[in-house]
C-alpha cells in the first residue's frame, strides 16, 4: 500500500487547478450540494519583512499518512461526499498556491465545517515546515500560537 | 540498526538528514540521552528542548514509546505547512 497513491492526499511539486480538481473531486457525486475549497497562497511579507521566496519541506510516507489521518476524522464527523487535500513542496514564490483543502457534501454547513477543520488540523498536525528568503537571508518559519489555538475550537464538543 | 532522520532546521543544525545507530534503545528517551551525550548542540536540541517532535514508523511519539530494530525515528521541529 503506497499512501503517494491515494488521489484525495497528494503532496506536489507542481501547482495545481482549482476548477479541474473541484470538478473531479465531485465528478462521481450526483447528490453533493456544495462544494467549499480553501486555497492558500504565498504572502509577499510575514513578521513585517519582505519574502522573496519559500521552500517547502515535508517528510515522505508521514505527511501523506498525517493527511489522510485528518480527512478521515473530518469524514467521521461530518457526513460529506468526498474530499481532497494538496499540498505543495518545493520552492514557491509569493502570490503560488501552497494548498488546497475541497470539501463536498449535500449541504454547505458540513462542508464549511469540515474544509475549516482540515486545515486547523494541516496546520498543527501535518509534518511540512516552511523555509522562507528575505533580503536579509534565509530564516525557519517558527510555528504560530495562534495555530495551536485555532484547533481548541474543535475539541469542545 | 534503528533509522533516524532529522528534518528542517534540526538538520541543518546537526549537519545530517539520516543515520544508523545500534538498536540498543529501549526507548525513545534512552535514544535521545544517548544522541545528546555527542555535545552541546545535541543536547540543547534534542533533550533540553521542549518544542521538538518524534515519531516512531510515521506515528507521533513520545520519551516513553519503545524502540526496536529495524524501527524508523525522526526527530523534527513545530510543523508550518499550509
Amino acid at each position: 500500500m503506497s499512501d503517494s497513491q491515494n488521489p484525495f492526499v497528494r503532496v506536489q511539486q507542481d501547482d495545481f487547478d482549482l476548477t479541474t480538481e473541484v470538478n473531479w473531486l465531485r465528478n462521481e457525486h450526483a447528490d453533493v450540494g456544495a462544494v467549499v475549497a480553501f486555497v492558500g497562497t504565498v504572502r509577499d511579507i510575514n513578521e513585517g519583512d519582505d519574502i522573496q521566496q519559500l521552500e517547502l519541506e515535508h517528510y515522505p510516507g508521514m505527511t501523506e499518512k498525517a493527511l489522510e489521518a485528518i480527512r478521515q476524522q473530518a469524514h467521521q464527523r461530518w457526513s460529506l461526499e468526498s474530499s481532497l487535500i494538496i499540498h505543495r513542496i518545493g520552492k514557491m514564490q509569493p502570490k503560488d498556491q501552497i494548498v488546497l483543502v475541497a470539501v463536498a457534501s449535500r449541504h454547505r454547513e458540513n462542508a464549511f465545517e469540515a474544509s475549516h477543520f482540515i486545515m486547523d488540523y494541516l496546520k498543527t498536525n501535518a509534518p511540512f515546515w516552511k523555509k522562507e528568503w528575505t533580503p536579509e537571508g534565509e530564516r525557519w518559519v517558527d510555528a504560530r500560537l495562534s495555530d495551536e489555538q485555532a484547533i481548541q475550537r474543535w475539541l469542545k464538543d | 540498526m534503528v533509522n533516524i532522520l532529522y528534518f528542517a532546521s534540526l538538520r541543518e543544525t546537526f549537519g545530517q538528514a539520516q543515520e544508523q545507530v545500534p538498536a540498543q534503545f529501549r526507548t525513545v528517551g534512552e535514544l535521545v540521552q544517548s544522541l545528546a551525550e555527542r555535545g552541546e548542540q545535541w543536547r540543547t536540541h534534542l533533550l533540553e528542548s521542549n518544542a521538538i517532535q518524534v515519531a516512531v514508523n510515521h506515528d507521533i511519539a513520545h520519551r516513553e514509546t519503545p524502540i526496536k530494530a529495524g524501527d524508523e525515528v525522526a526527530f523534527f521541529p513545530p510543523v508550518t505547512g499550509g
